[in-house]
């Protein structure tokens, strides 16, 4: 009989055979896992977790009998009161007799299995990119780490290098001379051999010897401090790239619950695209009516407020911010603004000086998402209304500024929006 | 309780090592070969993690197999049910191969292992080797080395042909797996080991005797070839013919030979699996029935403690119960529980027989050698020829079994028969039935097709109790059969006894597979 141990071997023998069943079922999970990003939390959704698939398309189809028609037989343990011949009605709902009959119809079920968090976000983010950025230097910052830095002679205990102090020793020893045990114990032997024989010249050299080398065994110890080694570390400095993130809001009475919902999801997305490139990145979120407001997540998408819309107010609130907490030297910045597009009309200049001076320069990337209520779309069909605040943006794009517009009216339209403003720009972008 | 000596004891606690899983080993093999008279193959155990009983799980318990994205969809199942808890592991898997490797899982007890050990080293091992279906129709000694030619001659025509070209042709070799064996004894035994070179041989030989110069030769027009009679026709082709993937393989006009050995690829591994499907409960019985009686013996003589056999005997309860009909938690009739419950009333036959068991096994009752009678059940018969043998009226009576027709021509279910005498046999009939692979799956063949004519294939199912085909996988299946074939399927199901037709499925081939 053998024991073999395996557990050492390599895992994962399954994961080519797992990519494979990703490849081929690919366009339904793709699906599934936007159906599933729908409705999550903003950093919830980077978990990965459970996705589930109409059966249909990874179906292996076999000959097999159909549940349905026909004559079937069970035979059942555990009868209690029936006799031969007895008759039972039917259970509703179905021509399946007994318990067993009926689960034959799982062609129709899902196919639930779970995604790894980074399968779930190449899904999901599949074929997206950060804008370009190339004239952008890309801000980093430091962060102090431990790096092994050979040995030293004192460290604390938890730190010893047994091996190289164990080397340290042997290696002293053998200098050193000092007599190895088996050497004591032949001398020994010797000795009581000779005593046998009667007291000699010969035994009392041996003593001698023995008394000596007993002497040299104690002068030189075994280990000595003198030969612990300790493994040294050495702090580092990693260059770490870190993002923040704003989003900014307009909560004025104008904007409904729909229009909220739309711009979490917007932000939704823009987050988990931001943690997928940056180790580490922070939310700011700002929410403005005719005063603006630093407010946690919460409170920023559900807390009611009313008031008039001052759009510069926000913009404000985010130079403070970035003065006081992320100098645009060490942090990437990204913005992304949601509103309806109103604006009362003598805030339009200052705005547009704001972003054009201020805030766009410290930006890597400005999105503004206007958000509109689910008619709105016709109205634009034939009217092409523009809002104030579109207007205003406008001019500023028209001169050049870096701000990406879109307008977006229903959920289903954020997803596209969203690729579009990431779209991975093909090759001759790229290449000079 | 004391006085116990300590010594005596293979194990203590709940942890192990290496060490104590070769003395419980050998222990266990004491008991095994030495009292119960098992013949074994050598055993290999192999301890493994979790995740790789996953892995081993997902590829139908085999070490190594060729690569199919439906091993991953497998695997993501398990995976899914394992990590929300709804599905436990299984201790242990056990190849039927020489050796005999058992896998056992890092994470289980002591007691655990000892109980793995008796149920798969020893249990099914002896199974393996000396039931005659396995010793028709498997090779042990040949399994591993085909399935790593499999792997790599899968492997190079993916790198040869493409992965999707590939993969098409194995999701349709899959589809027919359950209808690529062959269930008569033929000519040859089974020999994996010579498949490789036989590939390689033809391999060599098509390249040898490769001429360019015979595509010139012009054909002989004008004389037509005196046409075949029907019958002779499909006596050329050995049709009828169940086994579909065979005939593929052979007759299939439009095949590459790579598709061709793939075929044969997995048809191999379905006829290696075939025993298995007709042996769960009979495999199952004998290897709960060892464990049972190893390590009740390892008790007696004190070489585990109470409180290990307790364990084994909570984890042994579970894996033998038996749900009522009418319990949430009934899922059909467990095969552990069928099985450990005849071998036991097998033994109790043999030892303290009942005037009606001698009535009914005149041949067993009262002859007191149990494991004789035993060894002697696992080396002949298969599930179906065993519960109609030695399925006893106590056990029915014990299980409270009846038999429920459901007759849609009927208003309501009727019991056909109960535990009473007058039903014992006519239920025991019905339960083996129940077992008979041939009656379980949908007998259809391969009836008829004029390679010189139209060339459309034409299936029949035997259609048994009015049950007909699932119709949208048979359409898919019918659809993979047609892809490779290369021309027109016709599948009819027909009433076996009167030859009335019910329902006819076509099939055109996609061209996208050549």
């Amino acid at each position: 009989m053998y024991i073999i141990d395996r557990r050492l071997n390599p895992g994962g023998k399954s994961l080519a055979n797992r990519q494979r069943f990703l490849r081929r079922a690919k366009a339904q999970i793709q699906r599934a896992v936007r159906q599933t990003a729908g409705d999550r939390d903003i950093t919830d959704l980077e978990r990965g977790g459970e996705v589930s698939i109409p059966a249909d398309g990874v179906r292996e189809p076999s000959f097999r009998r159909s549940g349905e028609g026909g004559v079937h037989d069970h035979i059942l343990p555990g009868n209690k009161r029936f006799v031969e011949g007895d008759t039972i009605d039917r259970p509703p709902g179905g021509g399946g007799g007994g318990s067993s009959a009926g689960t034959s119809g799982e062609g129709e079920d899902d196919f639930r299995f779970a995604l790894s968090r980074e399968e779930f976000l190449d899904l999901f983010l599949e074929d997206l990119e950060l804008p370009d950025l190339a004239k952008r230097r890309l801000a980093t910052v430091e962060v102090q780490g431990m790096r092994r830095a050979g040995y030293s002679v004192s460290g604390s205990p938890v730190n010893l290098a047994l091996l190289r102090s164990m080397r340290n020793a042997m290696s002293r020893r053998i200098a050193m001379r000092r007599p190895k045990p088996s050497e004591l114990l032949k001398l020994e032997e010797e000795i009581e051999l000779l005593e046998k024989e009667g007291e000699s010249e010969q035994l009392l050299e041996l003593r001698q010897k023995l008394e000596r080398l007993r002497l040299r065994t104690r002068k030189f110890p075994y280990i000595d401090p003198f030969d612990l080694r300790y493994r040294r570390f050495e702090p580092v400095s990693r260059p770490v790239a870190q993002a923040v993130m704003f989003c900014l809001m307009d909560v004025s009475g104008s904007m409904t619950e729909h229009m909220k919902d739309l711009a979490k999801r917007f932000y939704m997305l823009l987050y988990i695209f931001l943690t997928r490139r940056y180790k580490h990145v922070e939310i700011v979120f700002i929410r403005h009516t005719h005063e603006a407001k630093e407010v946690d997540e919460d409170t920023f998408f559900h807390s009611p407020e009313t008031g008039g819309t001052v759009v510069s107010s926000a913009l404000r609130e985010m130079q403070r911010i970035v003065a006081e907490r992320y100098p645009p030297e060490n942090w990437n910045i990204y913005a992304a603004q949601a509103s309806d597009g109103d604006n009362s009309p003598n805030d339009g200049a200052t705005s547009a000086a704001l972003l054009r001076d201020v805030i766009l320069p410290a930006c890597q990337y400005y999105a503004y998402l206007e958000v509109g209520s689910d008619h709105d779309r016709m109205q634009a069909g034939f009217i092409n209304h523009k809002t104030a605040l579109w207007q205003t943006y406008e001019t500023l794009q028209e001169d050049g500024a870096s701000i990406a517009m879109r307008k977006v009216n229903h959920r289903r339209e954020i997803y596209p929006v969203f690729r579009e403003l990431f779209r991975r720009r093909d090759a001759e972008a790229r290449v000079p | 309780m004391s006085l116990i000596d300590k010594d005596t004891l293979l194990f203590h606690g709940a942890d192990w090592d290496f060490g104590a899983i070769q003395g419980v080993y050998d222990a266990v093999e004491q008991i095994a070969v030495g009292e119960m008279g098992l013949d074994v193959y050598p055993n290999q155990i192999e301890v493994i993690t979790a995740e790789q009983m996953l892995d081993a799980y997902a590829s139908i318990g085999m070490p190594l197999f060729y690569k199919h994205w439906s091993f991953g969809k497998r695997f993501a199942t398990h995976e899914a049910g394992y990590r929300q808890g709804l599905m436990g592991l299984a201790y242990e898997i056990v190849i039927n191969s020489n050796p005999c490797i058992s896998y056992i899982m890092e994470e289980n007890t002591a007691t655990m292992q000892t109980l793995v050990i008796a149920h798969a080293a020893f249990g099914h091992n002896h199974f393996f080797k000396n039931n005659y279906l396995f010793k028709e129709w498997t090779d042990a000694d040949g399994i591993l080395d085909y399935l790593e030619f499999a792997k790599s001659y899968i492997a190079r025509c993916e790198e040869r042909y493409g992965q999707s070209a590939v993969e098409k042709v194995i999701d349709a070799a899959h589809a027919l797996m359950s209808h690529g064996v062959h269930r008569y004894p033929r000519k040859k035994r089974p020999d994996l080991r010579s498949e490789e070179r036989r590939e390689r041989e033809r391999q060599i030989h098509q390249e040898q005797t490769f001429n360019d110069l015979w595509r010139t030769v012009p054909s002989k027009s004008g004389v037509a070839k005196p046409a075949l009679s029907d019958d002779r026709r499909r006596a050329l082709l050995e049709l009828p013919q169940e086994n579909i993937l065979y005939f593929l393989e052979k007759s299939a006009p439009r095949l590459q030979p790579w598709q061709r050995e793939i075929l044969r690829i997995v048809r191999q591994i379905a006829q290696y699996f075939y025993p298995q499907r007709q042996t769960k409960v009979m495999n199952e019985g004998c290897a709960t029935y060892c464990h049972y009686r190893i390590m009740t013996r390892l008790h007696e003589t004190r070489q585990i403690s109470d409180g290990a056999f307790l364990e084994f005997l909570q984890s042994h309860t579970n894996v033998t119960r038996q749900p009522e009909y009418d319990d949430p938690h009934y899922g059909g009739i467990n095969p552990y529980a069928l099985g450990f419950g005849m071998m036991q009333d097998i033994e109790r036959i043999c030892t303290q027989p009942t005037a009606e068991d001698r009535l009914w096994f005149p041949d067993i009752a009262g002859c007191d050698d149990t494991m004789g009678v035993l060894r002697g059940v696992w080396a002949n018969y298969r599930d179906e020829s065993f519960i109609s043998q030695f399925l006893s009226p106590h056990l029915m009576r014990q299980w409270r079994m009846f038999h429920l027709v459901d007759d849609p021509d009927r208003p309501e279910l009727v019991i056909e028969a109960i535990h009473d005498e007058r039903g014992y046999r006519r239920l025991r009939r019905a339960l083996s039935r129940q077992y008979d692979v041939g009656w379980s799956d949908p007998d259809i063949q391969v009836v008829d097709v004029d390679l010189t004519g139209d060339r459309r294939l034409i299936l029949h199912h035997n259609v048994l109790n009015r049950t007909l085909l699932h119709k949208d996988d048979a359409q898919r299946v019918l659809q993979m059969i047609a892809n490779l074939w290369g021309y027109d399927v016709l599948l009819k199901e027909v009433e076996a006894t009167t030859g009335a037709i019910f329902q006819e499925h076509v099939a055109h081939p996609h061209e996208t597979l050549f």
